[in-house]
């Protein structure tokens, strides 16, 4: 049985698809049997930040209407062994991703796989209820920023209300917190909420906090998730974030500010 | 903080108030999902009901469902402008 993550914020822009690659990079690396499935139906992008959309052939929608097998849709990974690719289709027709042939691909999956990353579409519409429905755990990815916390409270009240393990009265799932494009000096001078206001507000476990960095972009420019390039500093804090969702326990990194000498700090405002 | 600084007017900071208006809309949209679905239709029926006697605001009904035990708790706060003209 596989455990189903889904990744999620609400608001678009914030990095699903970029934690959603570099969460499943991760897991794959360590030996985990990982499958990562684009829910972004009509604008697919899971592809060209993995690097593989140029091997796209069948897709999401098409094992869901049968007319391919998901052997043949899953891409393997070129860098990364463990590690299968599920692209969204770029179909207009909304109603493609229905309940019965998503619970069906995720079943299929979850015989071979050990853990299935959904990477779910912005706001709440169908592909991101879809994306949610089915998961055992859920990453919400959220920007230190106004609108981008607001969005994720709802999906929170999402996650606990509207999955198939609170219909079949079991436990809502507990979203874990993953803030990104965190800038450590902009929150000091009070011009950016901080992590403990961020905490705060939402009151969920903090799985990871990924500072804003050159990193991530030249990362979805090269299609390499960031997570593979080990000397970036954002590379490392989601490494540290997928030791922690694997139970381990690592220290906050790139979260403070380097201390400047007396002199700086007398003469720089 | 430079030694200049020292000399300016303190100005609240914007995270600060970012975060002010964040917990305010946040427990008022998490008070509105908490509660049954009716919730925000009986009210703007109760505004117009009151509007018939008293000219009051959108602010003027604050409806709350609190749960106490088995029982659910619909709290009423209508507040009357001060004054009377």
């Amino acid at each position: 049985m596989a455990r189903i993550v889904v990744i999620t914020s609400g608001k678009g822009g914030v990095g699903k698809t970029t934690t959603s690659a570099a969460i499943a990079t991760g897991l794959a690396l360590r030996g985990h049997r990982t499958a990562v499935i684009d829910f972004d139906v009509g604008l697919r992008n899971l592809d060209l930040i993995m690097g593989c959309e140029r091997r796209v052939v069948y897709d999401f929608v098409n094992v869901i209407n049968g007319d391919a097998n998901l052997k043949q849709a899953l891409i393997r990974d070129k860098r990364v062994d463990n590690l299968y690719i599920l692209p969204a289709s770029q179909t207009r027709d909304k109603d493609a991703l229905t309940q019965d042939g998503v619970e069906r691909v995720l079943n299929e999956l979850s015989e071979d796989f050990d853990f299935i990353v959904c990477d779910s579409p912005a706001g709440i519409e169908r592909g991101a209820l879809m994306a949610a429905y089915f998961a055992d755990e859920a990453i919400v990815v959220t920007n230190p920023e106004v609108s981008s916390v607001r969005d994720s409270d709802r999906i929170l009240g999402i996650l606990a209300s509207k999955t198939r393990k609170v219909e079949q009265g079991g436990e809502p799932i507990e979203g874990k917190l993953l803030l990104t494009r965190y800038s450590a000096e902009r929150a000091e001078r009070g011009e950016m909420l901080s992590i403990e206001d961020v905490g705060e507000i939402l009151a969920i476990e903090l799985l990871g906090v990924i500072p804003e960095s050159q990193a991530v972009l030249n990362a979805s420019n090269a299609g390499q998730p960031v997570v593979l390039d080990e000397e970036s500093d954002a590379g490392q804090a989601y490494q540290d974030a997928v030791d922690r969702f694997l139970g381990e326990e690592r220290p906050l990194r790139f979260v403070d500010v380097p201390k400047k000498g007396f002199f700086g700090r007398l003469f720089k405002g | 903080m430079g030694i200049f600084d020292y000399f300016r007017q303190p100005r609240q900071k914007s995270a600060s108030v970012a975060k002010e208006r964040l917990q305010i809309i946040v427990a008022r949209e998490r008070a509105a999902r908490s509660g049954p679905d009716y919730l925000p239709a009986m009210q703007q029926e109760l505004l117009q009901v009151i509007r018939k006697y008293v000219q009051v605001d959108d602010e003027a009904v604050q409806m709350n469902v609190d749960r106490e035990g088995d029982c659910e708790v619909l709290e009423l706060n209508i507040t009357l402008p001060d004054d009377k003209d």
